[in-house]
């Protein structure tokens, strides 16, 4: 579509670096015993903050639907370092589930993105039928989704990019392929090479991209954005990135990939490739660079301390968020409880 | 000396027999080929018997159950696994609708001798979808049968037993016990048959029925008030369907006090069906109302530990509702 320039560039690593932080930041506190649960955005980064970036530029309003592996999505759309600490760390003002949920799950319809379930797949009918309701409200809004490789399989995924297709909703679908889902390898997830190879039979445009490199992610991004707020339906863009750390920190995956497949891997790392890019430019430099992971650090320490600190939700908050009219929860528990 | 397993080796060896004894018995399911599983209990299998009998499925649940109907159909005996059982809904279609009805919808032509293993349960820090207790959804179903153990000497016994059965059994391993609960297991072939509970702990004063986890905080209970002198006797229902009917108000003509106690919510739990089962049958046995512990009428268990320990019915709600019961 057109050039990312050199300052906009820099300010994409900028956030990378602060997601990368943060993602290393979790693990840490995983290890200390402190947060029960991490997937890691390791390696997937320049899909996720790239493509937010096409959106943000050539949609005139847009919604994510994300999954666990998108903190690169959460943080574009503004939740802060503490926020996803709190998060992580399930404590009091959580802000998106009310330490409800894992981390990273919840919404904010302020800051455009929603991440309801774990279960692999069920929100890509969910982000069609929001687009359909866009269409219907004659709404300019393109709705993204994000998903792996193994979502793909699930039956309700073939059945939303159909319905989709259809009726030209301005949704557009993002598969973040890292060849895995969890052990099982691509080639036991489908018989084909390229998951953007389906849209053909949706009748849609399907692309696959290097989703390592961030122009290549906004370029594709930018094209389908503006294919959906034209009217003229949905894109299935694939995303070719990299997970060279277990599935979450409760997996071990030693027992099905080899050394030399993860070394591979991370060859293939975002943050490194955009550095590169950055040094060729010629507009970074190590004091640059320094000074942003010092920034970053500086934000995640002090939000570190204060999701440390602050307390677990109240036991007697349970029994809140059920119903519209919430006494209908409190009134069933005193009776029968 | 009998070996000394968790619950999850014992439904390792439960499977690695039956695949050793049958050649039609073979296991699908996400990740259970070379990582062997989430929770290992595939571990090795693809290694001894191979990728045609330990199939890595693609991540699609409705599509691994429908298969696994139609394989048994066809004779062969599938294990299915269902990483978490929070992850089951999208199979209701194939055990519910056509698994279950399929035996009496073609007269008997046709039978499904599959296992639907699960792992649920919470207290394992699991949030919103990898805590959930489904055993009520799928207990109302007739034609289909549903078995919960709570100890490895009944994981192995009643796997090897639903494996063996010629209908479409859905087994549930509580997750929690898997690693924490240990016992002694034969190494020698033996089945426990389903269908039947089993009293757990003796006792008069009082009965608690209860299933899974559950099974182990109510032992946990009855030691703490047997030090005042009270005697509680623990029913292990073992399988939730068929229900073991006789165990249960056999124990209640001894203790004429029955809690029933689960991890599954409260309403429309397996709580409701005893408890009307036993006012029914037994009314006149009882000294005391029927009273239920359960967890509570939430969507589901939350992540954050204050709000899943508020969830759960904990050592100390037991006790409580136990005392009311023996009160009354
Ligand atoms: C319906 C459902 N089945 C199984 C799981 C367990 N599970 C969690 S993530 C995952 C693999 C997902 O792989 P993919 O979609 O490629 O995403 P990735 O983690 O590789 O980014 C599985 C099987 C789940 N969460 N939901
Ligand atoms: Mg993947």
């Amino acid at each position: 579509m057109r050039e990312l320039d050199p300052e906009e560039l820099l300010d994409i690593y900028e956030t990378m670096i602060l997601v990368r932080t943060l993602d290393e930041r979790v693990w840490t506190l995983n290890r200390q015993g402190k947060a029960a649960i991490v997937a890691s955005s390791q390696g997937h980064e320049a899909a996720q903050l790239g493509s937010v970036k096409a959106l943000s530029e050539f949609a005139e309003s847009y919604f994510c639907f994300t999954y666990y592996r998108d903190m690169g999505v959460c943080v574009a759309q503004g939740l802060t370092p503490k926020d996803v600490l709190l998060g992580f760390l399930a404590k009091e003002g959580e802000p998106i589930s009310d330490a409800r949920q894992f981390p990273l799950h919840g919404a904010s319809k302020e800051k455009g993105f929603m991440n309801l379930s774990n279960v692999v797949g069920t929100h890509v009918p969910h982000a069609v039928g929001w687009a359909l309701a866009s269409k219907i409200n004659k709404l300019p809004t393109v709705t993204a989704v994000y998903f792996g490789d193994g979502a793909a399989s699930q039956g309700e995924i073939h059945e939303a990019m159909n319905f989709a297709a259809i009726h030209k909703l301005p949704v557009i679908f993002l598969c973040e392929n890292n060849r895995y889902a969890i052990s099982v390898p691509i080639e036991q997830q489908m018989a084909i090479t390229n998951v953007a190879d389906r849209a053909q039979a949706y009748g849609i445009p399907g692309y696959t991209v290097d989703g390592t490199d961030i122009q290549q992610v906004f370029d594709v991004t930018a094209q389908a954005t503006v294919r959906a707020s034209e009217g003229e339906g949905p894109t299935l863009i694939e995303y070719q990135v990299e997970r060279y750390l277990p599935h979450t920190s409760d997996d071990d995956d030693s027992t099905y990939r080899t050394p030399l497949d993860i070394e591979k891997s991370k060859q293939r790392d975002p943050l490194k490739k955009l550095r590169d890019l950055l040094l060729s430019k010629g507009v970074l430099n190590d004091k640059i660079e320094s000074e942003l992971i010092k920034t970053a650090k500086q934000k995640i320490n002090s939000a570190t301390e204060f999701a440390e600190k602050a307390p677990y939700p109240k036991a007697d908050d349970v029994l809140e968020h059920v119903y519209d009219n919430n006494s209908i929860s409190k009134d069933q528990h005193d009776a029968n409880h | 000396m009998m070996p000394i397993i968790n619950v999850i080796e014992a439904v390792r060896d439960a499977m690695k027999e039956e695949m050793a004894r049958d050649a039609s018995v073979f296991i699908m399911g996400e990740d259970v080929g070379k990582r062997g599983g989430v929770f290992l209990a595939t571990q090795g299998f693809v290694e001894e018997f191979g990728e045609q009998r330990v199939i890595d499925m693609p991540l699609a649940e409705s599509g691994i159950a429908g298969i696994a109907v139609g394989a048994a159909m066809a004779g062969l005996r599938p294990i299915a696994e269902i990483q978490f059982a929070d992850f089951i809904s999208p199979t209701m279609n194939q055990i519910v609708g056509e698994a279950a009805r399929a035996r009496y919808g073609t007269k008997g032509e046709v039978h499904v001798p599959m296992v639907v293993r699960s792992p649920y349960g919470g207290q394992v820090r699991g949030g919103l979808f990898h805590s959930q207790s489904v055993e009520a959804y799928f207990a109302h179903t007739p034609g289909l049968k549903v078995v919960a153990p709570s100890t490895p000497f009944d994981a192995k016994g009643l796997l090897k037993s639903a494996i063996r059965d010629n209908d479409p059994v859905l087994f549930l391993e509580h997750k929690r016990t898997y690693r924490s609960v240990r016992g002694e297991v034969p190494n020698t072939d033996y089945s426990i048959p389903i269908g039947s509970a089993d009293v757990k702990r003796a006792g008069h004063d009082a009965t608690i029925v209860s299933y899974g986890l559950t099974i182990h905080y109510a032992l946990q209970a009855a030691e703490v008030l047997e030090k005042e002198g009270i005697q509680i006797e623990i029913v292990d229902l073992r399988s939730i369907r068929p229900l073991d009917t006789e165990t249960i108000i056999n124990s209640v003509s001894k203790t004429s006090r029955l809690l029933v106690l689960h991890e599954d919510n409260l309403t429309g739990g397996i709580g409701a069906e005893i408890s009307a089962i036993v006012s029914e049958k037994a009314f006149d046995l009882l000294d005391a109302p029927i009273m239920r512990c359960a967890g509570l009428d939430i969507p589901a268990m939350p992540f954050a530990p204050t709000l899943e320990a508020a969830y759960m019915p904990s050592l100390e709600k037991i006790l409580a509702t136990t005392r009311k019961l023996l009160a009354y």
